[in-house]
């Protein structure tokens, strides 16, 4: 045979493949467009995981109610009260009389934070502002004496540059005043945080969960039993399962980022078309770690358990999305690394929010680069030619 | 040559044996018939025929291609059929069908010849998913899909289980059709009466193959006087007939007692004058020819 008839043969074997290739893709498509309910929860998902991370859960600091035990009865108190509560972020509930009525509001969830002024603060030279917050939540209790401090200190500076004297006070005690400044996120919104999160959390749910639901679906229902006694080569009905997910996910990320850039006022300050290349790469890794899960799970329960405790449970709690990674301990810090989620959301973040250039995220890519290649060696080594 | 040859196969699940040192020659075109009941063996000895299985020891092959070393061109020229309903059900009979072709890279036109008497019967109910057909449609559909690319050797897996009685005749009058078209066809079902429609049959029973011959062959190697005992009472009357002391074996089967003699001892004067002292006055007795069962009761 010639080298050109070989060519040639070559030629009608692979268009064969495609057929097959196709006819797979669309028969995926039917299966995914026929289960309505499957459907509506995976072009869903985004939306609602952006409206919980959004408004529900958020760690934000806005309208604080707040009461005020004011000893002093100044002028400044007053002035510095109506600062306050004028303020966005706090609500003033009440002005109280004496500690007993501040405890009792603590106790019935009236208010998170009290501010005590003593008698003698228009007068004393180190006087000095108490604040007692309900720590039952010890972050936010944090951020809301911080806000508060911060408020009190700008507000302080303001009346002495109006030229009101005895008004020195401090918060801290210290006369050394850091001035802050935010960068990238000057309002502390908790959307800049969450969204890319939201991203890896979406990418892993529909790639790796759904892909591997599927093919193990085939399994299960005696499919793959008729499948594999077939010329069809294995790697392609892998592949075939994982296009449309791979399409609707790239979906949801343009919801998401619709939904982020028109309603919560996220920035893309970055190049789209490198954000869009980040995202297809890491959902690649989620498609090689719901491969790898098919072939250890028999049902789709077990895939669909497994896809949750190993793969989501790490997305939310060890990527950085929720809590940060540098508070944890050592161990769980190593953990992290081999999170795939966790490189995804630093260089969205980087892209997206800080609008920095492909040489900044480098490391992500070369990082999310080789954990495509050692999944994929992984399981397509444990992938079943048989039963 | 055969087209299916399997030399001393061996398979066992962690110490349970399924299969043990099973041998089969089955030659080209023929309709060969594997029966037993549930846990002979049958389905793994399909699994490994269609290289879903490795055997721990033995070897076989198909359309004279080794199982374990040339699977790939095995899945290029057998058709299966699986026990259990394997099409998608949320396509529908069309759907199915052409995605099974485009599989095996043909298209329903190229051989549409070959399975147009049974499709044809479920044409009707092309844009049905296959989830809704009835068992007996189902069956004709799955048959359908595994003969689409025109196999040389076509493996059905028990076609007939759950099926009704009507669609069992009709199924196994396709699979004398296929015959005819030149295709080898192995089949297992548990049901003995079935086993009359294949050219040869093995009779298996826990991973052991008892006997291969011909339904005609098994049936004439059953030497032994056998009569179908009519009567009321019919419990009662089973447990009489065992305590008989030239009784064989007594069975019951359907609405009568097959109740085979030991060799030599066709005395049916005495046995009328024992079921007589037994207290049983309406009881017939007939001298039959042995069924299938009858000899895999005896084996």
């Amino acid at each position: 045979m010639t080298y050109s008839m070989l060519w040639h043969v070559k030629q009608k074997e692979e268009s064969k493949s495609m057929k097959q290739f196709v006819s797979f893709v669309r028969k995926e498509f039917y299966h995914i467009f026929r289960d309505m309910r499957t459907m509506m929860i995976l072009l869903g998902i985004p939306v609602i995981l952006i409206i919980i991370f959004g408004y529900a859960i958020t760690t934000e600091i806005r309208s604080v109610p707040v009461a005020v035990l004011d000893q002093s009865r100044t002028d400044i108190t007053r002035k510095l009260v109506d600062r306050i509560s004028a303020s966005e972020y706090f609500n003033l509930y009440k002005m109280v009389d004496n500690m007993e009525e501040a405890q009792q509001l603590f106790r019935r969830n009236k208010v998170r934070l009290v501010i005590v002024f003593p008698v003698d603060f228009a007068t004393s030279n180190d006087a000095s502002i108490q604040l007692l917050a309900d720590a039952t939540d010890p972050n936010e209790a944090t951020q809301i004496t911080a806000y508060m401090s911060q408020l009190i200190m700008d507000n302080g500076n303001f009346s002495i540059a109006n030229g009101t004297s005895d008004s020195r006070f401090s918060v801290s005690g210290s006369r050394l005043v850091p001035v802050v400044h935010l960068l990238y996120n000057p309002l502390m919104k908790g959307a800049y945080n969450f969204v890319p999160g939201v991203m890896g959390l979406i990418l892993i749910l529909i790639c790796s969960m759904m892909t591997s639901v599927g093919i193990v679906k085939e399994k299960e229902m005696g499919t793959m039993e008729v499948l594999l006694v077939s010329p069809m080569k294995p790697a392609y009905i892998v592949i075939a399962k994982a296009i449309p997910y791979l399409l609707l996910s790239m979906v949801n990320i343009v919801t998401i980022l619709v939904i982020a850039y028109f309603l919560l006022d996220v920035p893309i300050a970055g190049s789209l078309t490198l954000l869009v290349f980040i995202s297809i790469l890491y959902a690649f890794v989620a498609l090689c770690l719901g491969l790898l899960v098919s072939t250890m799970a028999d049902t789709q329960k077990s895939a669909m358990l497994v896809c949750v405790m190993v793969l989501m449970l790490p997305v939310i709690l060890l990527s950085g999305m929720v809590f940060p990674i540098e508070n944890m301990p050592v161990v769980l810090q190593w953990l992290s690394n081999i999170v795939p989620a966790k490189w995804y959301i630093i260089a969205v973040k980087d892209v997206m929010i800080k609008g920095l250039g492909i040489g900044s995220v480098l490391p992500e890519i070369a990082i999310l680069t080789v954990m495509v290649a050692f999944l994929m060696l992984l399981s397509v080594k444990r992938f079943k030619i048989r039963l | 040559m055969n087209n299916i040859d399997v030399q001393h196969i061996n398979k066992s699940y962690g110490g349970v044996s399924a299969l043990r040192d099973i041998s089969l020659e089955i030659k080209p075109g023929e309709l060969f018939g594997l029966i037993g009941p549930d846990g002979a063996g049958k389905t793994s000895l399909f699994r490994i025929l269609t290289t879903l299985l490795l055997a721990d020891s033995g070897s076989a092959t198909v359309c004279g291609l080794d199982v374990t070393r040339d699977y790939k061109e095995i899945r290029h020229c057998v058709g299966y059929m699986p026990g259990r309903f394997s099409l998608y059900q949320d396509l529908t009979v069309e759907e199915n069908l052409k995605f099974f072709a485009t599989v095996f890279n043909t298209t329903i036109k190229e051989n549409y010849g070959l399975i147009r008497d049974i499709y044809v019967q479920i044409e009707p109910f092309k844009n049905r998913r296959a989830g809704k057909l009835s068992g007996g449609m189902k069956q004709k559909l799955a048959l359908s899909c595994a003969l689409i690319h025109r196999p040389e050797v076509l493996f059905l897996d028990e076609p007939t289980t759950g099926v009704d009685p009507v669609s069992r005749v009709e199924f196994w009058n396709m699979l004398d059709r296929l015959k005819n078209e030149g295709i080898t066809i192995l089949v297992s079902t548990p049901y003995m009466d079935e086993a009359s429609r294949c050219d040869r049959i093995a009779l298996m029973r826990s991973g052991e193959c008892l006997s291969v011959n011909t339904p005609e062959g098994i049936r004439s190697t059953y030497t032994r006087p056998l009569y179908a005992v009519h009567g009321s009472f019919m419990y009662k009357l089973l447990i009489d007939l065992r305590s008989y002391p030239d009784t064989y074996s007594c069975y019951a089967f359907g609405d009568s007692h097959h109740l085979a003699l030991k060799d030599g001892k066709n005395d049916i004067v005495g046995l009328e004058k024992f079921i007589r002292e037994k207290g049983y006055t309406d009881v017939t007795l007939e001298l039959i020819r042995p069924s299938i069962e009858d000899c895999f009761m005896a084996l």
